[in-house]
Parts: structure tokens; C-alpha cells; sequence
């Protein structure tokens, strides 16, 4: 006993399909070159996992503020304070870029355009436009942030904004409330929380963004990842790349369950 | 029923908010005291601000020529490192779901590794690699392939986690091994779900891709770090609309492959 055979219908779409996928892949594979590999490539990797394997545990706490634990701490301090400013940032462009009753549609989709324009933008960039700004460091990087992530913070909250349930706001207004009744317990009850939930989340990605900052000398824990890269100290670099996932990992544990609750 | 009232109801839970509002007011004040946030200097630098907005505001066309070949290796490397990315996550998912009958010791393991994987960003990745391939494309693609690798295989074993169970059990029923399981019981399910994370990572790769040339691993991001290095912001702002009109049209196309699909 054989499995009934698929339906034939589609065949020809398929095959057309395909051809068109692999069309794209050879397209791209042509244009690649690979010969920048370097030969010594085989023992780079030995050497990692060298490295790797025997991590450089004297770097986690020297206690002159130049180690491990304190430039993670730098660096969650730099994720904090740019979600909170972009959190802020972010309530004006939500509510520009939500569609609301009674409003031309040009002005939400303009919010929108120049919210998904900020997206856009790479935050690596902006990062390097505030070190010529305010100098190379921590700031640079916590404006960097603060700024990169009205793109996506504006989105989700102008969504929820949208999807605002209208009860509420109509029962207070029917019960007498005036416009502040209307925006503590009609608006705000509904939108606190989930605008809440959107930061958090966003704060577990500028976390993951802060540890790159530094590689263009933004502040945390990527510059001297990058130090100890160009330097080939493998050891050193296992024990950055370790306590970056930890540290992500705990953060995105403890952010889950506030979000949990949240909701 | 609720009783006549005449005032509104009362808040409840005053001293766990002000006991929040102040830890993180707490948080917030320590956090910029470790980063030395000095918003005086950023005032101070307005200027430099205005004059890099004014750069930008005239961006030099004739760059764009040059920046064309870049732009499509940018392309290019996106979609291998979301392709491999991609083909590696397909089995990797449905070995990993915990409703797949795989060995629990071996799946767990293999999720708790993907998981350590996806903590680490991008650029890092790319970071490492260039340090161990070299200079030049092939570091980013491996780091975009690492990168797609964690998000669509996450992303698509818990959409395989929430498939309905009867096909399946009709099949084991009728006799069907394994492989004839996920051929007709599980994969039909789930497909379109997998080609919408695939072309979801395609536009982030897209976005990041950009940028990974910065570090050394091929791509736009090379001349956008000559560009910067020589305090060309016409140059930088060239670069950056280039970017943006790709990431437009490739959101475009993405979403209109992704209405056929679902």
C-alpha cells in the first residue's frame, strides 16, 4: 500500500518557482569572491578553540573598573538610559503615526514614513555621528540608542494606539468625565501596559546593540573585544564573548518575566 | 451588580508604585553616573549637529556610481547568509520541536546551543569572523548565516510546536514511517510559516548587511567607513538613501511574495 500521490496541479508553478529561486542563488553566488580567504584560516580556529576553551578568568574582576564585570554593567547602563530616552522620544512619533478618528490620513502616514525612515537608519551610524558630536564614549552611545530605536518603539506603540479599545473612553465621557478623566482612566490604563511591555523588549535588543557600540568607540564592553580581536587574544575574547551571553541571556530571562506580568 | 456609586473607583497598589518609581529612578541615576552623561556637551555641540545635517542635506550624486557594485555585493551576501542560514534551520527545527519524538536529551542540548547562538549580535559574529577569514565578504556571509540560522530556526520550531496533531496521528495509524510523517503530516502545516521567517530574516540581513562592511566584511559598509573616516557627509548621506530605497523596495517585494504565500 502506497501514500496517495500530492495533488499535479501546481507542478509547473513549482518548478517555475524553483528555477527562480536558484536563478537568484547562482546570481549571487557568481558575483562572491573567495579568495580573500586567508590560508592560516585552519590554525585561527585551532587557536580559538584554544582560546575558548581556556578563558582569560583573571579579566573578570580587577577591580580598577577596567574589567569584565564592570564594563557589562557599563554597558547595561548605556541599554537603560537609551531605551528610556527612546521611550520618551517615541510617545510623540506613536501618536503621530497612528491613525485616529476624524484626522487626515496624510499625517499618520507621514509618522509612519519618518518612523520606518529612523528604522532605517543603522544605529552604527548614528553612534558615530554623536562621538563627533560629544566625543567617543558612553553618551555617544546611550544617544545612539536613545535616537535608533524611535524607528521601532513608534511603530509598536502607534499599533497599539490603533487597536485602543474606544469603550472606555466612551463610558467616562458618558459618566460626566472630562478630557484628564478621559486620559487616567480610559487611555492610560490601556496603553501603559502595553507600551511597557514594547520597552522592555526593546531593551533586551539595545542590550544586545550596546555590546557592539564599542567597536566604533561608543562605550561598553565592545572596545575592548575589539582590542583584544586585533590583538588575536583569543582568551580574552572567550571571556568578553562569554559574559556577553550570560549577561543576555539573564537579562532577556528577568525582561520575559516583567512582561509576563505585564500582561 | 454593583452598587450606586457616586465617586470612581479608587487606585489601588499607591506604595508598590512609588516603591517602582523609585527603584528605577534609582537605576536611572546610577546608570548615568557610570556613563558620564553630560547633556551640557550636547548642547554645547549643536553646531557640529547643524553642520553635519547641512553636509548630509547636499548629498554628492555623482558618489553614487561608485557605490553601486558595493551595493550589490551588499545584496548578494544578504542572500546567501539568509539562504544557508535558512537550509541549516529547516531539519535543525523539525529536530528540535519538542512534539517530534526526537531524543529529549539530544534536541534539548541542541535548543540550549541555538539559543547561546542568538545571543550573540551580528556584528560581533562578523567581528570574529573577519579575524578569522580575512578581510572581505566571506566573514559576512558566514556571520548572516549564523545570525538567520538562530532566528528562523526559533522562530520556526515553535510554529512547528503549534501544529494540530491528527494528520499526524492519522498517519501513524496507516503505518507511515518518520519521514512520511514530516513529508505529509507536518511540513504541509508549516511551510508558508517557514518562508515568512526566511524572507522576515532576509530584511533584517538586508538592514545589517549594510553595516557589516564597517567592521571589514564586505559590502556597502566599506565606503560608508571611507566616507566617514574622511568627513564626507555628503558622501555618508548618498550612502545612506542608496540603503534606505534598497530596504524600501526589498520590504516591498517581501511583503508581496509573503500575500501570495499565506
Amino acid at each position: 500500500m502506497t501514500l496517495p500521490k500530492p495533488p499535479k496541479g501546481n507542478r509547473a508553478k513549482t518548478i517555475i518557482t524553483i528555477l527562480v529561486v536558484l536563478a537568484i542563488f547562482v546570481w549571487a553566488f557568481a558575483g562572491i569572491s573567495f579568495n580573500g580567504i586567508k590560508a592560516t584560516a585552519w590554525q585561527t580556529v585551532q587557536s580559538i578553540v584554544e582560546g575558548f576553551t581556556h578563558p582569560d578568568w583573571g579579566y573578570v574582576w580587577t577591580g580598577e573598573g577596567e574589567d569584565l564585570i564592570s564594563l557589562l554593567v557599563e554597558t547595561l547602563a548605556i541599554a537603560i538610559l537609551g531605551t528610556i530616552m527612546s521611550s520618551l522620544l517615541s510617545i510623540p512619533f506613536g501618536f503621530w503615526a497612528a491613525r485616529s478618528r476624524g484626522q487626515k490620513k496624510i499625517v499618520s502616514s507621514s509618522g509612519k514614513f519618518v518612523s520606518s525612515a529612523i528604522r532605517t537608519f543603522p544605529d552604527i551610524i548614528l553612534a558615530l555621528m554623536f562621538i563627533k558630536m560629544v566625543g567617543p564614549g558612553s553618551f555617544a552611545g546611550i544617544l545612539a540608542l536613545g535616537v535608533g530605536a524611535i524607528g521601532m518603539l513608534a511603530k509598536f506603540y502607534s499599533e497599539s494606539i490603533e487597536a485602543m479599545d474606544h469603550g472606555p473612553t466612551e463610558s467616562v465621557v458618558a459618566a460626566g468625565g472630562n478630557k484628564a478623566n478621559v486620559l487616567f482612566f480610559a487611555t492610560l490604563p490601556q496603553l501603559v501596559p502595553e507600551f511597557l511591555s514594547y520597552t522592555l523588549y526593546r531593551f533586551e535588543i539595545a542590550v544586545r546593540y550596546a555590546t557592539i557600540l564599542g567597536l566604533v568607540g561608543a562605550g561598553g564592553i565592545g572596545t575592548p573585544l575589539i582590542f583584544a580581536l586585533n590583538a588575536r587574544a583569543w582568551d580574552r575574547v572567550g571571556i568578553i564573548l562569554l559574559g556577553i551571553i550570560v549577561m543576555v541571556t539573564v537579562i532577556d530571562i528577568i525582561s520575559g518575566k516583567l512582561r509576563q506580568r505585564l500582561v | 451588580m454593583i452598587p450606586n456609586q457616586t465617586t470612581l473607583p479608587k487606585k489601588t497598589g499607591k506604595v508598590k508604585f512609588f516603591t517602582t518609581l523609585a527603584m528605577l529612578l534609582i537605576i536611572i541615576i546610577t546608570s548615568a553616573v557610570i556613563t558620564d552623561v553630560d547633556f551640557w556637551q550636547l548642547f554645547m555641540n549643536v553646531g557640529q549637529a547643524g553642520y553635519i545635517l547641512d553636509q548630509m542635506s547636499r548629498p554628492d550624486w555623482s558618489y553614487v556610481s561608485i557605490v553601486l557594485g558595493p551595493l550589490v555585493e551588499t545584496i548578494r551576501m544578504a542572500i546567501l547568509g539568509t539562504a544557508f542560514g535558512a537550509l541549516l534551520a529547516f531539519p535543525f527545527s523539525l529536530y528540535v520541536a519538542r512534539n517530534m519524538e526526537s531524543n529529549k536529551a539530544i534536541s534539548s542540548v541542541l535548543r540550549f546551543l541555538m539559543n547561546i547562538i542568538r545571543t550573540i549580535p551580528e556584528l560581533l559574529l562578523a567581528a570574529v569572523f573577519v579575524a578569522v577569514f580575512g578581510i572581505g565578504p566571506f566573514a559576512g556571509i558566514i556571520a548572516l548565516a549564523i545570525f538567520s540560522f538562530g532566528m528562523v530556526s526559533k522562530l520556526f520550531f515553535e510554529s512547528i510546536e503549534t501544529i494540530d496533531e491528527g494528520p499526524i496521528e492519522a498517519l501513524k495509524s496507516s503505518g507511515a514511517n518518520r519521514l512520511e510523517i514530516m513529508r505529509y503530516g507536518v511540513i504541509p502545516q508549516v511551510i508558508s510559516y517557514y518562508w515568512n521567517y526566511v524572507l522576515f530574516a532576509f530584511e533584517i540581513n538586508i538592514r545589517a548587511s549594510a553595516v557589516l562592511g564597517y567592521i571589514g566584511a564586505g559590502g556597502i559598509g566599506i565606503f560608508l567607513q571611507r566616507a566617514l573616516s574622511q568627513v564626507r557627509y555628503d558622501r555618508v548621506a548618498v550612502i545612506i538613501l542608496i540603503i534606505f530605497v534598497v530596504v524600501l523596495a526589498i520590504d516591498y517585494v517581501s511583503n508581496k511574495v509573503r500575500e501570495k504565500l499565506l
